[in-house]
């Protein structure tokens, strides 16, 4: 199947469009959430939850018997809860760091479910399988069931975002700030760490447990790289995530044996490589120019500078010198001037050159500004 | 008990160990998520290396994985260095990709050999008896066994060679630097190790497990000393006891052995974490109940100190005053009588002259604020503790 003919089989192909329709409600809502746990230094709550999940689907499946993805999804929840607020507890009350605590919870209780799993496949009990895709993710096993859960999770989380946004706002930012306000900051706390274990407990059928931290992590952090503003990198982050949910699915299914768990994180990842480079407003590329062009600015205040040294001494400041005087100076180039020149700051005739009123303007006012400077440091 | 089964808990202990000795001090360097990502991210050098050799025992597969290991520390901290991202968002970014990266290798090019990104991911312990040493016809023993033997012979050489230079860095970067150990050239060796040894770890009991083996031993010793020779030797020795109450579990369960390893350690840590003296969870809201306790006798006291006026220290104006609940009252009152800090005559609350000079202490404590002397004071007056 070729790129184009996946596009005109979303429209008429239906499992397709549920898996499509999937995968981006996925991309979006963890975009959404997972502003919320970039900005709140937990970027990897999302690994070490997806992991701890895996005994909770373990025990509903041992429990309920039945492989109803519902009752194992609510298992998976109980479980990430448990260790998110295991990790909280050991964070705030013994002395272990947090990068322990998440590390602990994830291997531990990973290896706790890969037990129960090996477990209940020695139980003669026909269900069993297929539990394993929880493990890797199978986006092909979504259905239309699962789309709607999503869509009702997902316009859920909006919901409760957008009812208490200034509080959450204030929440990230300062959480003094808003204790003191009056707002009750550890309900509000709860209140989103339940939303952010949600999403990733929902991923977990489509990407499975290794990959569902990129996917909360990934088009965050690349949003994040566009802006300052909380509303428009939350939304940002939403549309970077249905992107990669939507164009993954595209290219897994137009090729044989390609996972799309792995595709949609690889796209997410070549978004965030994209933002790292490319943005705006912190973009590698604008610094890089930046320190460039600084640099320049640096030679040519230096160059005129120096020139002002020469001109300051004589009563015509227009009096015009050779070239030549400048050869013992470093950093004056044959560019440098023809630049300065452009800025209209010196003259150049022959092998000459001369200080316009411009430029002498701009030298002396540098010159004060360094001297007041120097002054202050001595000081 | 057979050969393979002395064999098996045999490569379990010596995994365990080998991985103990860096998971301390990456516990130590905050930096435990590490080995999480290298686990994962070595998946597309065992590829690479399977794509160039073509023989899943190549010992290129590990040489590969290594590589890759240490990439995903370089790519860690050059992401991290461009400060456009937390270090933990920088690890969380890039280990995704790489696995990634892995598992498409896999699924476009090796579709059809045996490489499991299950088993790569979980390992399989009880077959490691199976896959042996042969030179010649000559039967050495199982490879997994000589492969982290080797492993964990060079860490420990490596250990005793540059202890005190660890323990420097991992404490003190600065001063290490200034006394000329360079904390890169110790944080890349560090790394390497880690990154050796989970790559011949993951091999025999996959990624998880060689996670679990690094942080949980050094965090349950962690909770139990400060010192880093006791801690190292703790690790180890909780190391051992998993490995081997983890082989029993699985053969009484039938069930992964890697799997049943990580729940023992799991046990053995929630054990420590509950009970650890000093730094356990029930110990530590001991204190914070103590402390709370005594903090409020010592407002209580202050109180006493401020008014002369009987009214103000009636038993009955008190609850409504510092607006305590009758128990709360009644107990602090119990303490500091108790402790001979006050007297009740008539109703009447006042100072005893022990009380009294507690109390002007707390005061110069209070006005001076060193964190060391209330303690100390309160071991001087109290002879019962809240």
């Amino acid at each position: 199947m070729s790129f184009s003919e996946y596009f005109s089989l979303l429209f008429s192909d239906y499992t397709l469009r549920t898996i499509s329709l999937g995968t981006a409600l996925l991309g979006a809502i963890c975009g959404m959430l997972g502003s919320f746990a970039v900005l709140r230094k937990q970027s990897l709550l999302g690994d070490a939850i997806s992991h701890a999940a895996l005994p909770g689907i373990a025990l509903a499946f041992l429990i309920t018997g039945a492989k109803d993805s519902n009752v194992l999804l609510l298992g998976a929840l109980v479980s990430g809860l448990i260790g998110t607020f295991w990790i909280r507890s050991m964070v705030s009350k013994t002395h272990l760091k947090s990068d322990t605590a998440l590390g602990l919870v994830l291997s531990l209780f990973f290896g706790f479910g890969m037990l129960l799993l090996t477990f209940i496949q020695k139980q003669p009990n026909a269900n069993q399988a297929g539990l394993d895709k929880y493990l890797f993710g199978q986006a092909a096993t979504l259905i239309e069931k699962d789309v709607q859960i999503l869509l009702l999770v997902t316009t859920a989380s909006l919901f409760i975002l957008l009812l208490f946004w200034k509080e959450f706002k204030i929440l990230l930012f300062d959480v003094e700030y808003a204790n003191t306000l009056g707002f009750n900051t550890k309900l509000l706390d709860i209140l989103i760490t339940f939303l952010i274990v949600l999403a990733i407990v929902l991923g977990l059928q489509t990407v499975g447990v290794v990959l569902m931290s990129a996917m909360l992590l990934a088009p965050a952090a690349a949003a994040r790289q566009w802006t300052n503003k909380l509303s428009v990198m939350v939304g940002l982050a939403a549309v970077f995530g249905a992107f990669s949910g939507v164009v993954g699915t595209a290219i897994s299914a137009s090729q044989n044996n390609l996972s799309t768990g792995p595709v949609i994180v690889l796209i997410a990842g070549c978004i965030v490589f994209i933002s790292f480079i490319f943005s705006h407003k912190r973009g590698l590329l604008l610094r890089e120019y930046k320190f460039l062009q600084n640099r320049r600015e640096l030679h040519h205040n230096k160059t005129l500078l120096f020139m002002y040294d020469i001109a300051k001494d004589h009563t015509n400041i227009g009096h015009p010198h050779a070239i030549k005087i400048l050869n013992n100076f470093h950093g004056f180039t044959v560019k440098t001037l023809k630049q300065l020149e452009t800025k209209g700051f010196i003259l150049v005739s022959g092998q000459d050159w001369s200080l316009t009123e411009k430029g002498y303007h701009h030298a002396t006012s540098m010159f004060k500004k360094n001297e007041i400077e120097n002054v202050n440091t001595t000081n | 008990m057979s050969t393979p089964q002395i064999e098996i808990q045999l490569i379990a202990v010596v995994v365990a160990i080998a991985c103990a000795i860096p998971g301390v001090f990456l516990v130590l360097r905050k930096m435990a998520l590490i080995s999480d990502a290298i686990s994962h991210s070595i998946l597309p050098g065992i590829v690479l290396g399977f794509l160039i050799t073509h023989d899943l025992n190549s010992p290129l597969l590990i040489l590969f994985a290594a590589i890759f290991g240490v990439i995903t520390v370089v790519l860690v901290e050059a992401i991290q260095k461009t400060g456009l991202v937390k270090e933990d968002t920088a690890i969380g970014l890039v280990f995704p990709v790489l696995f990634s990266i892995g598992v498409l290798l896999i699924a476009k090019n090796a579709n059809d050999v045996h490489l499991d990104i299950d088993a790569v991911l979980l390992g399989e312990l009880a077959f490691a008896p199976f896959d042996r040493l042969l030179i010649g016809d000559q039967d050495f023993g199982t490879k997994s066994l000589w492969v982290m033997g080797t492993i964990l012979i060079s860490t420990c050489i490596l250990l005793f060679m540059f202890f005190k230079e660890l323990k420097v860095s991992t404490f003190d970067a600065g001063l290490s630097s200034a006394l000329g150990f360079s904390p890169i050239v110790l944080h890349y060796g560090l790394m390497s190790v880690s990154s050796i040894t989970v790559v011949g770890a993951f091999d025999a009991v996959g990624a998880i497990l060689v996670v679990a083996l690094m942080i949980a031993p050094a965090a349950a010793a962690y909770l139990l000393t400060s010192n880093l020779k006791k801690m190292m030797i703790l690790s180890i020795l909780f190391g051992i006891i998993s490995a081997l109450g983890g082989y029993w579990l699985a053969h009484f369960l039938d069930a992964s052995i890697s799997g049943s390893i990580t729940t023992i350690l799991g046990i053995l840590f929630l054990i420590v974490y509950l009970t650890a003296p000093k730094k356990g969870l029930i110990s530590v809201l001991i204190m914070h109940r103590q402390q709370k306790k005594e903090v409020m006798l010592l407002t209580f006291m202050l109180h006493l100190n401020n008014h002369t006026e009987t009214t103000e220290r009636h038993i009955n104006h008190l609850n409504e005053h510092i607006n305590w609940h009758k128990i709360n009252s009644k107990k602090i009152l119990d303490l500091a009588l108790k402790n001979n800090l006050i007297l009740i005559n008539n109703e009447i609350v006042s100072l005893t002259d022990k009380g009294q000079e507690f109390t002007n202490l707390a005061i110069d404590y209070i006005v001076t604020n060193t964190d060391e002397k209330i303690e100390h004071m309160k071991d001087d007056f109290f002879l019962f503790r809240g």
